[in-house]
């Protein structure tokens, strides 16, 4: 890959909040003797170093707090951070909250140029730009109407039709995506992918992983103001997915239900062909034997065994459980063997993975077994997707 | 949805190099506001004069909003100094006698008013200007003081409506001002706007650590009020307090010698009238420091608007 200028440089970046718990004058005078107490450090991003260069887009990935969204304003400049160095150039238009600057009692049109001027448009640019500007919200009936008699859709596709006809080099994006309606939002995933054409540099936060792994070149995993992981959207996904398993094992462990089935787990899952042999490699139509080891020290009623086929990035693709298929299973004493056959799978180029999982008949999930096994579709390059069938072109 | 992988490599089209190119010659820039005393000066200007266009359109927001859905809207903003005016007319004017050592009672009130009404708008507008734009300012990166000059600007409109009726009022009384006196108007504007944005900007910027100041600024405004020339005269003030030490006291707010400077300009029939000396060389001297602490007003607001976004 040749190397595009960096647009981006964070160095040693921290941010630092203090949290106080007195505001007014009185307070603070009253507590100025025990101010130390009444103050709380918190530390929002540590020792954050990243580059991004031209062109790239960039998914900023992490559990809820882990400082992805103050490292978005970070970069954009709304907050400075404590110590360390953010450098940037090129013009940058940052999307933290569509339409942060609309006022509610101008029209949509005022509205326009204001919220066009807040991103840095000039005047005669917007000017250019109104009726495209207009046309791609699709409100043109409603654009001379104050902007708070505007429902929420309306709202959010003008905010968004402005700032994508701002022209950035560098986008940032928080969480905004997931906005109006299916056909909007498709409109906007399709800007989205022509700004990456254009060459524009896009960071992104967002909770929707398969987005990510959809859209970006490159993730950045956030776990408590620290970058945990840096590199290929697929590697991060599944670190983040392995984290929040982890911790959602954690907390299965602690509550009570654990206390009834302790130590009942998915042991190992193997993915077999007809002939009992496991294989790497799977042609389209063909059955799979999934065979699942489980085990509970104390014996195990009413549970249920459930398998389930992922995409490398964690999403799911398949899944099926003997609740789904209306089975009440044997009560589960030591180590045992149960085996689900699935036939005429279909499935698109690329690699799979299977999981297994042991849960209670409408009760939580006991255990679960991510990445137990995996294999590889091809079909010769004639497709791409999830889904597998051989095209042919009649005509 | 297809996996990364199968991505094909984008090619760069022409818009994407030509990007390419420009960018690789830029500059990397430091983020946000620049610290340090002088280039961040610098910094702070060049941003401003880029954003100046977003200036005129929240000056033009504010008025807009202000008297949104009312239906004499704009009105209002005269009808108010005019029903003050009024009521200073009768209660002090008349009941308590002012009028008696005061000629054109009227017009000199209102000369004071105008200054008096510009300065409160400002200040009290400017203080709370930062917390009310907090979705904004927390969302958004602008260089910050463009909150603090559009109250400023929208002050000026409202100050120019209320001057076209002054204007209008001096022909109607006969008083048209003439010659070297109008000299001091353009002087003591300059004080007046000069302090009074000096002001906006830091309290805009203290309000944000410590929410009492718009409490204090109320009160504050209320005292300034009664110690400026506006509704008695400087005859009456230097007849009680004969102290020349007081007296200069008295003088060295700005805003006392702002409203003296205007009153001198159009109010004509008080040319006769007792007036503090060397009151030209007094507002000049007053417009130079004023200058300095405005650009000591805005280093501060720079160093105080980093952490605007996560105190708010």
């Amino acid at each position: 890959m040749t190397t595009t200028p960096t647009v981006v440089r964070l160095r040693d970046v921290s941010q630092r909040f203090v949290i106080r718990k007195d505001k007014s004058l009185k307070e603070r005078l009253v507590n100025a003797a025990r101010s130390r107490k009444h103050r709380e450090d918190f530390w929002a991003l540590r020792d954050v170093d990243l580059d991004i260069h031209a062109g790239t887009t960039v998914g900023l990935i992490g559990p809820n707090g882990s400082g992805k969204s103050t490292l978005l304003k970070t970069i954009g400049g709304i907050l400075q951070p404590t110590s360390g160095t953010v450098e940037r150039r090129g013009r940058l238009a940052a999307l933290l909250e569509l339409g942060a600057g609309f006022h509610p009692d101008l029209t949509g049109r005022e509205n326009v140029y204001l919220n066009a001027s807040i991103l840095g448009l000039s005047r005669a640019t917007t000017d250019r730009y109104f009726d495209e500007i207009v046309d791609f919200s699709g409100i043109e009936k409603f654009i001379d109407t104050q902007v708070k008699f505007y429902s929420s859709g309306m709202y959010v596709r003008l905010a968004f039709a402005v700032a994508v006809h701002v022209d950035p080099d560098v986008l940032l994006v928080d969480e905004v995506l997931a906005v109006g309606d299916e056909p909007f939002q498709r409109k906007c995933l399709d800007k989205i992918r022509s700004f990456q054409k254009d060459g524009r540099t896009i960071v992104l936060v967002t909770h929707a992983l398969d987005q990510v792994v959809d859209m970006c070149d490159r993730a950045v995993v956030l776990e408590s103001g620290r970058v945990v992981v840096d590199g290929e959207p697929t590697v991060a996904t599944r670190t983040l997915r392995d984290d929040f398993e982890t911790a959602r094992r954690a907390e299965a462990d602690s509550s009570p239900s654990a206390s009834t089935a302790p130590g009942a787990r998915v042991l190992a899952v193997r993915a077999l062909d007809e002939d009992g042999q496991e294989f790497r490699e799977l042609s389209a139509g063909q059955s799979i034997r999934v065979q699942v080891d489980v085990e509970s020290p104390a014996p195990l009623d009413d549970w249920v065994l459930g398998i389930g086929i992922d995409t490398p990035s964690g999403m799911s693709v398949f899944g099926t459980n003997t609740q789904l298929l209306g089975q009440r299973m044997p009560v589960l004493r030591g180590r045992q063997q149960f085996e689900i056959r699935l036939d005429n799978v279909c499935l698109g180029p690329g690699r799979y993975e299977l999981h297994g999982a042991l849960a209670i008949w409408s009760g939580p999930e006991l255990h679960r077994l991510p990445q137990a096994a995996n294999f590889s579709v091809s079909n010769g390059g004639v497709s791409v997707g999830l889904l597998g069938s051989t095209p042919t072109l009649v005509r | 949805m297809t996996s990364i992988g199968d991505r094909p490599a984008t090619p760069l089209n022409d818009e994407a190099s030509a990007r390419m190119t420009r960018l690789a010659e830029e500059p990397l820039v430091p983020a946000g506001s620049v610290r340090g005393f002088f280039r961040g000066t610098l910094h702070s200007l060049r941003d401003l004069a880029a954003y100046r266009e977003l200036l005129s359109l929240l000056v033009r927001r504010e008025l807009k909003a202000r008297y949104k859905d009312s239906a004499l809207g704009f009105l209002w903003s005269l009808i108010r100094p005019l029903a003050i005016l009024l009521v200073y007319y009768i209660a002090i004017g008349k009941f308590l006698g002012a009028e008696r050592s005061i000629p054109d009672f009227a017009i000199y009130i209102f000369t004071g008013l105008t200054v008096w009404q510009f300065f409160t708008e400002v200040v009290a507008g400017g203080t709370g200007c930062i917390v009310g734009n907090a979705g904004l300012i927390k969302k958004v990166y602008l260089p910050r003081e463009v909150f603090p000059l559009s109250v400023v600007g929208s002050a000026m409109f409202t100050f120019a409506t209320q001057f076209v009726i002054l204007l209008l009022a001096l022909v109607a009384a006969g008083a048209v001002p003439t010659s070297s006196r109008l000299l001091y108007a353009p002087l003591a504007l300059s004080v007046l706007i000069v302090y009074a944005t000096a002001l906006a900007l830091v309290l805009a910027a203290v309000n944000v650590y410590l929410r009492d100041v718009q409490y204090l600024v109320e009160i504050g405004l209320t005292v300034m009020f009664w110690s400026t020339p506006v509704v008695y005269s400087w005859e009456l003030v230097s007849r009680v307090v004969d102290h020349p030490t007081l007296q200069q006291l008295y003088l060295a707010n700005p805003i006392t010698a702002a409203v003296l400077g205007m009153q001198r300009a159009f109010w004509v029939a008080g040319a006769d009238q007792p007036f503090p000396d060397g009151m030209a060389a007094r507002l000049g001297v007053m417009l130079a420091v004023g200058l300095v602490l405005l650009w000591l007003a805005q280093r501060l607001f720079a160093r105080l608007e980093a952490n605007f976004a996560q105190e708010l």
